[in-house]
């Protein structure tokens, strides 16, 4: 099931003489392919591909009452299942480690970069405002997973339309939706994950590659270099020059991937 | 950076870190354990261990397994915490387990497993870098062989001004570009072992930032040291 070890070995080896298994550069993106509506009861959806790596990502939408700490702001809600269905590798049952950060990871690249304006989620201040539920599927794991859902949130959130309020009754007629967007900043965070594998920094890992791997660095920003959200993970040590190394690399592959998922953010 | 003219909340410079305190031994029972406090962010750890992995289908025997488990108690904070395991102290646990695993020689201990318990009794930002600094503590009062110390601090920007050592206040800031949380926390040697971040930064202020924890860390190594050495003091007894 797991990569084995002198697979992971061989992996390190061709990395460091510039190699990957699949002829790419260290620092080459597989085909990233977005679909968006691919779900017409969500208020926004998209499927996101990168390589065989497949994620789903939904928008719901529901009037509820503010957190006390934000009367006059709306609510966000990132989370993540992944599937059974998607690698042998998963099992069914309550959420675990992996599935709660790859929500909180999103998560907060979305809140931190203002990205989704929030105060006009208001309706009511203290009584009523729209939650934004964002919720990722996967659906094929091959690595990589993060920067997916990353990008299938963005096209999610670009795609939604609020379903109809009814003030009176306070009810929300999903069956309705108005044509009304969901209010976005032109600050995109980019969510792009820089993993190391012995002296080589790589993205866009493959599952083999990623199970390589001893420490990543989750960074979201813009393509421009303004950073929102960073996370390492995994227990080995970066040095400070290797993560100089890494906030370059970010940057590259935010411009890169952004080149590509431009036209669906418009 | 215009230092000196920057005003923080409770008056500390911009490179000043809140009083620190630590103390190991606080948890009788416990192998090891440790109380570590930045102004009144306290935080306190006990290691089990290395004992038995229970549940068997659990045990890896190319190492040991070092499992972390960070809670806030319902009363450290204004408004009560349910109490129980939440998203975010999941989160923690898990990058209190990778901060700490580099320094730990834990492939002696096959198929076993070292606990660390840390509770934040009284929280005022800053509760994870608290929370690992006691737990490196407690885990080398435990006598679990190690390559070194591991430190843990906050780093700050307010609006655009870099700051050591997070507090609440800061942390809730809203001037201009607003608070970005940076905890990092290194190797006695300076390797990065665990870096998170919310807010807004460029590159070159996160790279001052990074260089700030160093200074930073090195403060509260010579902190934790201390408090290591106070403990075998026999002539304390």
């Amino acid at each position: 099931m797991k990569t084995p070890r002198v697979t992971a070995n061989r992996i390190d080896e061709y990395l460091s003489s510039g190699k990957r298994f699949d002829g790419r550069k260290l620092n080459e993106f597989r085909e990233i392919s977005i679909e968006t509506g691919i779900s017409k009861k969500a208020e926004g959806s998209a499927r996101v591909r990168i390589g065989k790596t497949e994620v789903l990502v939904g928008i719901k939408m529901d009037v509820a009452a503010p957190y006390p700490d934000s009367p006059n702001k709306g609510n966000l809600m990132v989370t993540s299942e992944l599937l059974p269905l998607s690698s042998s590798r998963f099992e069914s049952g309550p959420p675990k480690f992996p599935a709660i950060e790859l929500g909180r990871l999103i998560d907060r690249a979305i809140r931190e970069s203002k990205f989704v304006d929030f105060e006009k989620l208001c309706i009511k201040e203290g009584e009523k405002v729209w939650s934004i539920f964002v919720d990722i599927y996967s659906i094929n794991a091959d690595g990589n997973l993060v920067d997916a859902a990353g990008i299938g949130a963005l096209a999610a959130l670009k795609t939604a339309k609020f379903p109809k309020y009814d003030e009176e009754t306070g009810k929300v007629i999903y069956d309705e939706h108005t044509d009304v967007s969901v209010p976005l900043s032109k600050e995109i965070p980019i969510v792009t994950t820089i993993y190391k594998i012995g002296k080589s920094l790589i993205v866009d890992p493959t599952q083999e590659e990623e199970d390589a791997c001893e420490a990543r660095v989750v960074i979201g920003g813009t393509a421009e270099g303004t950073i929102f959200s960073m996370q390492k993970g995994d227990a080995k040590e970066i040095s400070i020059e290797e993560m100089n190394k890494v906030l370059e690399l970010s940057k590259e592959s935010k411009k890169n991937v952004f080149s590509k998922i431009e036209k669906f953010l418009k | 950076m215009a230092e000196g003219t920057f005003k923080r909340t409770d008056g500390r410079g911009v490179e000043e870190m809140r009083p620190m305190k630590a103390e190991v031994g606080v948890v009788p029972n416990a192998d090891g354990s440790a109380m570590f406090s930045f102004g009144n962010t306290v935080a306190i750890a006990a290691v089990y261990g290395p004992g038995k992995m229970h549940p068997q289908h659990s045990q890896n025997p190319e190492k040991g397994t070092l499992r972390c488990n960070y809670n806030m108690l319902s009363f450290s904070v204004s408004d009560r915490i349910r109490p129980g395991p939440s998203r975010r102290s999941t989160e923690i646990s898990k990058i209190t387990e990778w901060s700490l695993e580099p320094a730990l020689m834990i492939k002696r201990y096959p198929s076993m497993v070292v606990d660390v318990y840390i509770h934040i009794i009284q929280a005022d930002a800053s509760t994870r870098c608290a929370g690992i600094n006691a737990a490196a503590l407690a885990l080398a009062h435990a006598g679990i062989p190690m390559k070194g110390m591991i430190s843990s601090v906050s780093i700050g920007k307010l609006d655009k001004q870099l700051v050591v050592d997070v507090d609440k206040n800061e942390e809730d800031w809203e001037e201009g570009e607003g608070a970005t949380d940076i905890p990092i926390t290194m190797t006695q040697d300076g390797e990065i072992t665990h870096i998170q971040l919310d807010g807004k930064i460029n590159g070159e202020e996160l790279k001052q930032a990074i260089e700030l924890a160093r200074k930073a860390t090195k403060e509260i190594y010579e902190v934790q040291k201390k408090a290591l050495k106070g403990s075998v003091d026999l002539n304390k007894k």
